[in-house]
Parts: structure tokens; sequence; C-alpha cells
């Protein structure tokens, strides 16, 4: 019992609540400014999400893909990078499990769509290693080289889309094989038709993967040394520049495992887009709310996917403009980054228990 | 048309495209040369592009000449964009929050926040009204020059503007006190406290500059291009402003070339139509040579870092 007391009263956990709490709070206030009523608005948010079992699958098909992009940056976080390139990482991964999913046929399914979701996971790694590789060798900054393979990923997608699998007179690629979708076809019937697939399975899986992988291995061990201190690594023997292109690598493989399920499980083609759908920007905040671990983002994409998913019942029935959330989440991430404000809201508190404790 | 008129139109457009990224990237050489980095400069962008869409067609509903309210516009962009910067100082500076979470909050609070006010104060319409904005102006004498004249001397006053504020920018950064302890800050903090320097103030000062150059970067989108602000204004030009921050290895001349050349980039589609032999080259191959050339150039540069040493610490006395 005092062990999870303890648990629970620990800074690395009480900052992140306070800091969602006070976020929220920070939107309500916006909300009064703006003539809503935030208590309506709150309750309508959470009604949509938990009221029914469509909505609730549809949330966390929303939920999915930010598991894995927020994964994605928060690995290359762990080793020091920056990969901001999520997005392009996302696309390229995409692309490359819609390729497999509707160019193979004849394929049995439990060939066909492992088959897409590792095309969709190498690609993505091949595509952040491309940052990675650019960084090792030349000492190219990554966040800028991630921002331009960024636009080159999202043309390259629609090249690919446009100019060899075009569905005639439509914006989008052909319908993908039906042996390479993941979608879970009894559950999505039990859920009103909900877009419920197996990638949800597959993210939990990787999040357990990416914990084992960093904590528990030496290759992880290497990657976070690497992240601490560049010089101290190499000095004791470590290869710097593998070890960074690994993680970038590594870390694509998540964005693109995002992108392979959103085609595989979700919408079953893939659309040419004008402009990047921001899952992997997403990601990021989704890494700085969970705090960069694997089990805080899971959590972290819960708050985000409810609270994106969400909004557009709290603008159907309370009339509030769903982008405030966008306000919500923005703020969460300021009071977890800049903790200073939070620990001084928790002064009080914190006297209390030192007292507490000489008693 | 002849080739040399859709040349002289192409460099026209191009730094139509490039003004809104010499002020932003100019403004992130502020920041970082003081040793903050920022990530915020698109959130900054889209609320100077807000905030010169709402003051503008306010200024104009109250009577202003176009020119008089987008002269408003670019002035309530600047302060706003001050105003935002502010949060990223505070949270970067004075709490010692990490400088790129803080940025990256900055750009969250800017597609949130813009579009809820927009919708709150247009009637839940999801872009502001339209304005007339600047017109291209005539440099007199100089505009009637053959060819050169139509390409360089009759463009929107705010590119005259932002060749200005390279120029300054320069001359501030390199040739005043003010300057050298910017930079100063940035390099060596402690060294820089020891001798006097306020540290913190300066770094404050770094941030809000880039606040103010972001917002006319942003104001200049909503002003010369789209007359109005809608959540597509700004669309990673942020971004690429940042890129051309540090493809110009944070020199204002280096940023202006930089930023010249995103602009031609985003021109050069414009015109590729034009050319018989162009019209083979898929249009995708076209939109991403930019930023392949871009990455091709960073891996030809050497890799001398260039940054300001102390980029991305956050300033702590009692660790000197």
């Amino acid at each position: 019992m005092n062990n999870i007391l303890k648990a629970i009263t620990k800074d690395s956990f009480v900052l992140p609540i306070v800091a969602i709490i006070m976020g929220l709070i920070l939107g309500a206030i916006v909300m009064l400014i703006g003539g809503y009523n935030p208590i309506d608005a709150y309750s309508a948010l959470l009604t949509r999400v938990y009221g029914d079992p469509y909505d609730f699958g549809e949330a966390i098909r929303e939920m999915t893909p930010l598991i894995m992009t927020g994964m994605a940056f928060a690995f290359a976080a762990r080793a020091g990078l920056f990969n901001i390139g999520g997005e392009g990482q996302f696309l390229i991964g995409m692309t490359a499990a819609t390729v497999v999913a509707v160019q193979l046929h004849g394929l049995p399914a439990y060939i066909h769509a492992p088959l897409a979701i590792i095309a969709g996971a190498i690609f993505g790694g091949l595509w952040a290693a491309i940052a990675g590789f650019l960084k090792a060798v030349r000492g190219v900054n990554e966040v800028i080289s991630c921002i331009m393979l960024n636009w080159i990923g999202l043309y390259l997608a629609n090249f690919v889309i446009n100019h060899f699998m075009l569905l005639q007179g439509q914006n989008r690629s052909e319908d993908i094989q039906p042996s390479a979708s993941i979608a879970i076809m009894w559950l999505s019937e039990m859920m009103g038709n909900a877009r419920v697939h197996w990638g949800t399975a597959i993210a939990l899986a990787a999040a357990v993967f990416f914990y084992v992988f960093m904590w528990k291995t030496k290759q992880g061990y290497e990657l976070r040394a690497v992240g601490f201190n560049q010089d101290a690594s190499k000095y004791a023997g470590m290869n710097v520049n593998r070890n960074i292109v690994k993680a970038m690598f590594i870390s694509g493989m998540f964005a693109g495992l995002a992108g392979s399920f959103e085609v595989l499980g979700v919408f079953q083609y893939q659309s040419v887009m004008a402009s990047s759908p921001g899952t992997g920007f997403d990601g990021i905040a989704v890494a700085l709310i969970g705090l960069n671990n694997p089990f805080g983002i899971i959590l972290g994409s819960i708050l985000f996917g409810t609270l994106t998913y969400g909004s557009a019942g709290m603008s159907f029935s309370a009339d509030v403009p769903p982008e405030i959330v966008r306000i919500v989440i923005g703020a969460i991430i300021f009071f977890i980054a800049a903790q200073g404000i939070v620990r001084w809201v928790l002064k009080p508190f914190y006297a209390k228990r030192k007292k507490e404790k000489v008693l | 048309m002849d080739v040399l008129t859709i040349i002289g139109q192409l460099i026209n457009t191009t730094l139509v495209f490039a003004t809104a990224l010499i002020f932003t990237s100019l403004g992130g050489i502020f920041s970082e040369k003081s040793g903050v980095t920022n990530l915020g400069l698109e959130g900054l962008m889209i609320f100077g592009a807000f905030a010169a869409g709402v003051a503008g067609f306010y200024a104009q509903d109250a009577g202003l000449s176009g020119f008089g309210a987008a002269c408003v516009g670019v002035l309530a962009a600047m302060v706003f964009g001050i105003l935002v910067s502010l949060i990223h100082a505070v949270a970067s500076i004075t709490f010692k929050a990490d400088q790129v979470i803080s940025g990256i909050v900055i750009n969250f609070l800017a597609a949130g926040s813009t579009l809820y006010m927009v919708k709150l104060l247009f009637d839940g319409a999801g872009e502001t009204g339209l304005i007339s904005g600047f017109d291209k102006v005539n440099i007199p004498y100089l505009s009637t020059i053959p060819l050169i004249g139509d390409v360089f001397f009759h463009a929107y006053p705010t590119t005259y503007l932002a060749v200005v504020a390279v120029i300054v920018t320069y001359f501030v950064l390199y040739k005043t006190p003010f300057g050298l302890r910017l930079r100063s800050v940035g390099e060596h903090p402690s060294a820089a406290d020891t001798v006097g320097i306020k540290v913190n103030r300066l770094r404050y000062i770094g941030v809000m500059l880039s606040g103010a150059l972001a917002g006319i970067g942003g104001a200049t989108i909503t002003l010369t291009t789209t007359g109005t602000f809608s959540h597509n204004t700004i669309s990673g030009q942020g971004y690429i402003a940042i890129a051309a921050m540090i493809f110009g290895k944070w020199n204002p001349w280096g940023a202006f070339g930089a930023a010249v050349f995103f602009g031609l980039a985003q021109a050069v589609r414009n015109y590729v139509q034009l050319f018989a032999w162009t019209q083979s080259i898929p249009q995708e191959v076209i939109y991403m040579l930019p930023y392949v050339l871009t990455i091709i150039v960073l891996v030809a540069a050497v890799g001398r870092s260039s940054a300001p040493s102390a980029l991305g610490q956050p300033y702590d006395p009692s660790k000197r």
C-alpha cells in the first residue's frame, strides 16, 4: 500500500497529471471567454467518445497511429536525435504498404498482410535512416534534412499513386487486395462498422518492444548512452555513427507502421494528398505528453485521441469550435515542458509533504 | 511569350514567395543567435497572418484605404507576434523548459487558437473577410528600365521592406554593441555574464524580435497573396524558413539567399507548364526538386556546424 502511494505521488507521475488538469482548465477559461459552457462542452466530448460502441471503435482507430508516430519521435529522442520527419516516414511507409497490398495478387492473407506491414515498416525506416546517415556521415542537422524529407516524401507518395495505381477518375489509389486487409471484421460488425484493425494490437506490442529494447538490452543501452553523451560513448568504444543510423531506422519503422495501418486497416486505399496529414507532427505532441516513455505514450495517445475525436461531438452538440482542443493540447504540452510553472502551482502541497516527513 | 519575359515574371514571382521566408528566417536568426532555438516560427507566422487578416479587415471596415489597412495589418502582426513569442520566452528562458518543446507548443496553440478566434469574430466562418491588401508599386524612374524595371522595381512594398530588413539585421548583428552582446550570449553566456551582460534580458529581446519578424512574415502572405486568413494560409513556410536559416548558416545574407532559393522553388511550379520540354517531367518531380537540391547542397557543403555554441541550453548562473 505504501509503495503504491509512493508511486502515485512521484514527481514523474504527479506533474503530467497536474499539467493535464491545468490544460483542461485553461481550455475551459478560453471557452468561457468565447461565451461557451465548458462543462457542456467537455461532457459532450466524453459522451461522443465513450457513448456508443461505434464511436469508441473509431476513437481507438484515431489513437492507434498516434501511438506509433509518438513512439517514432520518442525512440529517436532517447538517442538524442530530433526526428521531426515522422510525417514523411508515415507517408513513405504507407505508400510501400499500398504498393504491396495493391500490386501483389493471389497471396494467402497470412502472407500478404504481414508482407505489406513489413514493407511499410522497412521503407519508413529507410526513409528515416537517410536523415540518420546524413547526420552520421556528413554532419547534416537532422532537423533540416527531416523537414526536406517530409516534403519529398509527400510528393514521392503522390507520384507513386498517380503514376502506378490511380483509380480511374478518382484522386486515390485502387483498392487493396482483400488478402492484405488487417481489418477485424467480426469486431467491426459488433461495433457498428467502426474501422477497428489489428494495427492496434501491433501498436501495443510495439510499445512492449520499445520498452524491452531500450531498457533491457545492450543495444538499447548503447542508444541511450549515445543520446546522453556522444563523446563519452565514443570513448567507451561505441560506434556512435552506427547507433545514430540505427536509432533513426527503428524510429522510422514505427512511423512507417503507422502509415501502413492506415491503408491496410482503415481506408483500404491511399489518397493523393494535397498536404501532409499531420499524424507525424501529432505524434510529437503525444510523445511529449508521454514523456518519451512507451507506456506514457499509450496514455498520451488515449488523451490526444479522446480530445481530437471527441471534439467533433463537442462542436455538434455544444456548438463549440473543435479547434479548442488544439489549444488544450498545446497548453498541456506547455505545462509539461515548463515544469517550473507546475511546481510553482504545487508549492503549497510540497511544503506540506516535507513537514509530514519531518514528523 | 518569349523566354526573357517568362524569366522576368519568374523572378518577380520568386520575390513574392521569398518575402515571407526572408522576414521569418531573419527572426529565427535573432532568436538563435541569442541562444534560444525557435521551432515556433511556423506558429508565429500563423499568428502574424491571422492578426494581419483580422486587423486589416477591421481597419478597412473603419474606412481606411487598402494601403492604410494593410499597414495596420503589418503593425498588428508585429505586436501579436511579439506577445505570442513571450510564451516561448517565459517557458524557455525563465522556466528553463526545453526550447524545442516550447517552440512546438507555439505551433500547436497557433493552429488551434487562430481558427477558434476567427470563428468567434466572423460568425462561425472558417476564414477572415477578404481585404485588398498591398498593391504592387513602381519605383519612380527605375521601373521604366526595360526588362529589369518590370522584374525588380515593380513589386510589393513588403518585398522592398524585406531587403531593407536584411541589411538592417546584418548591421545590427555585426556592427553594433547590441549585436555583439546578443551574439555573445548565444556563444558563451557565462563569459558574457561575467562582463556584466544581462544574459536572460538579451535572450528575451532576441525571442521577441523573432516574434515581430515572423509575425510580419506571416502578415505578408495574407496581405499580398491570399487576402484572407484561413487554416491553410500558412502551410509549412515556417519550417522552410527554419531550413533557410540553417541553410544560410545563421547569417542574414545567407538566409536571404536561401529564402530566395526556396521562393524560386515555389514560383517555378507556375511556369513549368509553359514549355513543351518541361511538360514531360512529372509534376511531382518538379515539386520535390528544391528539397532534393537542398539536401544535396547540405551534403556537399562540408558539414561544419556554424550554429551558435550555446544554442538550446537554458542559462543557469549557478552552474558557472
